[in-house]
């Protein structure tokens, strides 16, 4: 075999592969979404179908008799929220850290990372009886205190790792021509860094719509976002394939775009900066 | 301002700068070490307390009480092993895949960017769209896709929830996290010097070789930080139990998180439900003293 025809072969065989993986590793999502579409009967039908009459038949009874929008909004606002709350705390944290830090900012930053080491499940009672205590148990308001503190060590070092890649000088600039502190961020800092705050903004969105240890203990009806309303399928419903379907696609498809349009800046939230 | 002008002689723009980065820092400071002390002193406290939400007779000092009936409980260290069982086997599984996998996806082939967009998208399902998507359309026994495909193969399909339960968890974990795994190793393989590798290819290295030499010692570190970051996570793995087999049958699939979720929340035995908080708490530590130190070598400020 010539060099030239084995290099298209093993090109050829990688492509296979690589497609081959990626399609089997996404089938489910796909199949979750074409599932949707189907009326209950061809949901589980056997053998199943891949050509069939799209219905939006499960939509309409999600929407309907699901209360689908309680739980959506309750997301919506939660995760909006729980994100501007974090970032207002970060910004300036991480501000202050990339641009003067002291000896003890090292050692800060490596302590706000340990406390995301703190297992949920490990203070899973007392964040429970304090909520219950305060009045906070099924509040978006107690959801949202809680994403909060659960995602600031991420968006603080994240902003961080962004906010050092910023040339100091220009910011000095800028002071020099006597911008306040408040002055420098938002009109030299942040449009500097936008992509940077836009991707932690994103992840902190992800993170805090997809949460389901918190949300599933602290809210029951009132406040409870998506991830409870998913849950209420488990059973016996859950054999009503084509409304699982449509309501799971409801609920992962925004925040799925999301994750797409920010994948390459993931690493940098998810690792600490340990991954480059 | 003014006050830290006639206050302090010595240069006056520096100090009130200082005070400005504290007030800056100080507010997420105060709110993290509230939120990382006060919860772990009260779980300390109840898990040496007779406490029982619903039963006002049960109070006071329990001494060692919660731990001695935590430890002599065979459902503690069925919910450990299980613990360790569903934390090992998701992460054998999503490093040895994700590395395959981030090396699969370095090479050039059409279409790659969107194959790779693809493989990372489980991890963003939410939890509990995952777990009921595997168990109903995937694997349910009679619907599901893949005992489809066994019954058109000529093989009697398997009832995965109800025979393997805690083996099915942990793949439906893993097809969570290989994403995460994938991402991080592929962005670490691509820091790569291209001219090692190709270096490596002249010196007549195969495949095999190049990636056993070159790609897996470089990957360690990586690698290191993938394993810590979701065992973290995979300890607390709680929402993927409760809707799928709600930790049964019996206690097949109930892991430490579930086994405090059942102590506190629904037999409101706060004192127990502590204990194994506390210990869930060592472990954790354990595993992040591992971490912080790795990230640590890392940082520069």
């Amino acid at each position: 075999m010539t060099p030239a025809r084995k290099a298209a072969l093993s090109r050829a065989a990688l492509t296979i592969i690589g497609w081959g993986v990626a399609l089997w590793v996404f089938f489910p999502i796909l199949w979750m979404a074409m599932t949707g579409f189907k009326s209950e009967i061809d949901a589980v039908s056997t053998p199943p179908k891949f050509f069939f009459h799209p219905t939006l038949a499960s939509y309409h009874e999600v929407f309907e008799r699901a209360n689908y929008w309680h739980f959506a909004i309750n997301s919506i606002v939660i995760s909006v929220l729980g994100t501007i709350v974090a970032l207002l705390f970060s910004v300036p944290c991480a501000y202050a850290m990339a641009f003067s830090p002291t000896k003890r900012t090292r050692g800060t930053l490596l302590w706000m990372l340990s406390t995301k080491m703190l297992p949920p499940v490990g203070v899973l009672v007392p964040i429970y009886i304090l909520a219950r205590n305060a009045g906070l148990l099924d509040t978006r308001t107690g959801l949202v205190i809680v994403y909060v503190l659960m995602n600031l060590p991420i968006t603080v070092w994240m902003l961080f790792t962004f906010f050092k890649e910023v040339p100091r000088e220009i910011l000095e600039a800028g002071r020099m021509d006597g911008a306040t502190r408040l002055g420098e961020v938002w009109h030299v800092l942040l449009p500097l860094s936008l992509p940077g705050v836009a991707s932690t903004a994103l992840l902190s969105l992800i993170l805090s719509w997809n949460e389901s240890f918190w949300s599933l203990n602290l809210t029951s009806s009132n406040a409870a976002p998506l991830p409870s309303f998913i849950a209420s399928f488990s059973s016996p419903e859950g054999l009503f394939f084509g409304k699982l379907s449509a309501a799971s696609t409801l609920a992962v498809a925004p925040i799925l775009v999301f994750g797409w349009l920010s994948q390459k800046q993931l690493v940098r939230g998810l690792t600490f900066g340990a991954v480059k | 301002m003014s006050a830290s002008t006639l206050a302090a002689p010595a240069p006056p723009r520096q100090s009130a700068r200082r005070r400005g980065t504290l007030a800056l820092v100080g507010p997420s400071v105060l709110i993290l070490a509230a939120w990382a002390t006060v919860p772990l002193i009260m779980t300390l406290w109840y898990s040496f307390q007779n406490y029982n939400l619903v039963d006002p007779t049960q109070h006071g000092f329990a001494k060692f009480d919660n731990y001695t009936y935590l430890l002599s409980d065979p459902d503690f260290w069925s919910s450990l092993a299980n613990t360790a069982f569903l934390v090992i086997g998701v992460l054998v599984i999503t490093v040895g895949f994700g590395t395959l996998l981030a090396v699969l996806y370095d090479q050039a082939f059409p279409g790659r960017s969107i194959a790779r967009v693809l493989v990372i998208s489980p991890f963003f399902i939410m939890p509990t769209v995952a777990a009921l998507l595997w168990k109903n359309l995937m694997l349910h026994p009679i619907y599901g896709v893949y005992s489809n495909m066994m019954r058109m193969v000529g093989l009697t399909p398997i009832d995965w929830m109800s025979h393997y339960p805690l083996f099915t968890l942990t793949l439906i974990v893993s097809w969570e996290w290989l994403p995460f795994a994938v991402l991080i190793l592929l962005t670490a393989i691509q820091s790569l010097d291209g001219e090692q590798k190709e270096a490596a290819r002249m010196d007549g290295a195969g495949p095999v070789a190049r990636f056993f030499y070159i790609i897996i010692p470089h990957l360690r570190r990586a690698i290191t930080v993938v394993v810590m970051i979701e065992t973290i996570f995979l300890l607390t793995v709680f929402a993927e139990i409760t809707v799928t087999t709600a930790g049964g049958p019996g206690v097949a699939t109930t892991n430490l998180a579930f086994l405090i979720y059942s102590r506190a929340l629904l037999q409101f035995d706060v004192g127990g439900g502590s204990a194994g908080g506390v210990i869930a708490i060592i472990i954790a530590n354990i595993v992040a003293a591992f971490l912080v130190r790795s990230v640590a070598r890392n940082l520069e400020t």
